[in-house]
């Protein structure tokens, strides 16, 4: 194809996005579409694969046998939100087994969020009611976003993170009604996971490398920053109500903004886990690596038993 | 208790439910793939709701201050009884499947009977149970077929779960006190009627993914009595921990 024939399809395919019109996958688009694409799409797909680790770390501890159900059907969500975002992203041309390898070889990236570690049940709480919380406000624009598939993926994922949202919240509500160590846990839940989930909106506007195209493909409609206030904006009023502490003594509600004011967040603390020497970075990695290797035997033994009856079903037409 | 044969014979199913369920719930987010990690995480949620309604309904009866959580949680483990089967430990996959399907065998062939009880509570959690567990025999008997008949490999250790889990089977068929007086009563099951046709069942499934039926005759008994294996105190103290630690709050 001709330099100049490139071009007009690129034309006609960057209008099409900003007629807001879906692109599908059989539908041309230019390699770094498809590229950025595989990059956030998978990298959405690790996420919901290793987060759910530190929720299913209290599995079989949860305390009472309606929480041990309600955390199973989470943690099952998680892997079907993983199992239709990883299908999204085959559509793109790349297979699960190749994203996995990323994934394993530490080429692919995942939420650092999910590098800390679930000590206290209460955690179960925060990170439905924090982490959720900060994924659905950087999730519900991707429902509206220029990649066909992976619009439709994050309606359903959107709606039932929702769900989560509020089942944490409710779970953080009944232990700041409870017993004086049932709050205290609470507390300590949310001093441990409220900086990680500012950060969990990402690097500020000033760091952020994939913004400008992002946005124009409509992977992004708004910057980090103003995600992270929109977060801050809407979770402070939900602490006040549990009656518990956001560990920040920056925090002040603005009157002239509108908006909370915050003090500084620690970003070395980012980087470092980023590049992968959080508190779980490794145990994470090790779980998932560790069930694929040894699951290879399981899954070898299916596709030889497939490819068996596929041969006898031929034998038998023939 | 008023109705303490009828409350231990309950225990004697639901506790089965809860300690599988919890078996599987240690492996959520590490099965061989995301569609397997799915479907036991499937059962195992199925497993817990049939717990629940059994313990509702035992905590009921009990005529005392009980809930389903108190039943499930703060007994000591003489009083669990779940047979041994269920408390094997998830050592490979081939354990998981194989101790899935030697149960859900049973348990489909107890929930068709238990649907012509005379208590119509276990009758009504039976008719919704059996639901479920013929989509898990499915389930594990699909596995096992595809295990045993699959590589040379996964033949030899579905071979070698099945072999070493083979000595808790017979348990699932002794009779209990409360059995046998609940069976006199036509609440409870014979589960002895159903013993040949069990291995009958499950020998034409081994046969099919290509498995010995072990020659083993040597059984190891227990669990329907409290007298589980080294496992349960262990199982126990993740269970239980939360409970434990801080009593009689709301969660």
């Amino acid at each position: 194809m001709s330099e100049k024939n490139i071009k007009n399809l690129e034309e006609i395919f960057e209008a099409r996005i900003a007629r807001d019109e879906k692109i599908e996958p059989k539908d041309w688009m230019p390699e770094k579409y498809r590229q950025t694409h595989i990059r956030q799409i998978s990298q959405h797909a690790h996420s919901e694969i290793i987060g759910m680790l530190p929720e299913g770390n209290w599995i079989t501890r949860a305390p009472s046998l309606r929480r041990k159900a309600a955390l199973l059907a989470k943690v099952q969500d998680e892997a079907g939100h993983g199992l239709y975002l990883y299908s999204a992203c085959e559509t793109l041309g790349i297979s699960r087994d190749e994203l996995y390898e990323q994934l394993h070889s530490g080429k692919a990236k995942y939420s650092s969020i999910f590098n800390y570690p679930t000590i206290t049940w209460a955690d179960m709480g925060a990170i439905g009611w924090l982490v959720d919380g900060a994924a659905i406000i950087n999730q519900v624009p991707l429902c509206n976003t220029s990649f066909g598939p992976y619009a439709r993926a994050m309606v359903r994922v959107c709606k039932e993170e929702s769900f989560h949202q509020r089942q944490g919240f409710e779970i953080m509500l009944t232990l700041c009604r409870g017993s004086e160590e049932q709050k205290a846990m609470a507390q300590d839940a949310l001093n441990r996971w409220w900086w990680p989930s500012l950060m969990m909106l990402g690097p500020t506007d000033a760091e952020s490398v994939h913004t400008e195209q992002s946005m124009k493909w409509k992977l992004k409609r708004k910057s980090n920053d103003e995600l992270r206030q929109q977060f801050i904006d809407q979770t402070v009023p939900q602490a006040d109500l549990l009656g518990i502490t956001v560990p920040d003594p920056d925090l002040k509600w603005n009157e002239e903004t509108g908006h909370y004011d915050f003090g500084e967040i620690d970003w070395d603390e980012f980087w470092q886990v980023v590049k992968g020497h959080g508190p779980c970075n490794k145990e994470r990695m090790n779980a998932r690596v560790n069930a694929w290797n040894n699951g290879e035997w399981v899954r070898d033994a299916a596709m030889a038993y497939a490819e068996k009856n596929a041969n006898k079903k031929v034998a038998k037409a023939s | 208790m008023k109705n303490q044969n009828l409350y231990n014979y309950i225990l004697t199913i639901a506790d089965n439910s809860l300690i599988l369920a919890q078996r599987l719930g240690e492996l959520c987010g590490h099965g061989p793939n995301l569609e397997t990690d799915i479907a036991l995480t499937n059962i195992s949620l199925d497993l817990l709701g049939q717990t629940r309604s059994y313990y509702q309904y035992a905590a009921k009866i009990s005529g005392e201050d009980k809930t389903e959580d108190d039943i499930a949680f703060l007994r000591i483990e003489r009083e669990y009884k779940n047979c041994l089967l269920v408390e094997q430990p998830n050592t490979h996959f081939g354990y998981v499947i194989g101790r899935q399907f030697l149960f859900d065998v049973y348990h489909f062939m107890l929930m068709e009977k238990l649907q012509n009880s005379k208590d119509e509570t276990l009758t009504a959690i039976a008719k919704k149970s059996i639901k479920e567990v013929s989509y898990h025999k499915r389930f594990s008997s699909d596995w096992i077929k595809r295990l045993g008949d699959g590589t040379e490999e996964s033949n030899v250790k579905m071979q070698e779960a099945i072999d070493d889990l083979w000595r808790y089977t017979d348990e699932l068929f002794l009779m209990t006190e409360a059995e046998k007086i609940m069976v006199k009563e036509g609440i409870g099951i014979d589960v002895s009627s159903f013993k040949e046709k069990y291995y009958e069942e499950v020998a034409e499934v081994l046969k099919d993914a290509t498995l010995n039926v072990p020659e083993n005759k040597y059984f190891t008994k227990g669990g329907k009595e409290g007298v589980h294996t080294e496992h349960m105190g262990y199982i126990l103290a993740d269970l239980q921990y939360m409970q434990r630690t801080y009593p009689n709050m709301t969660w």
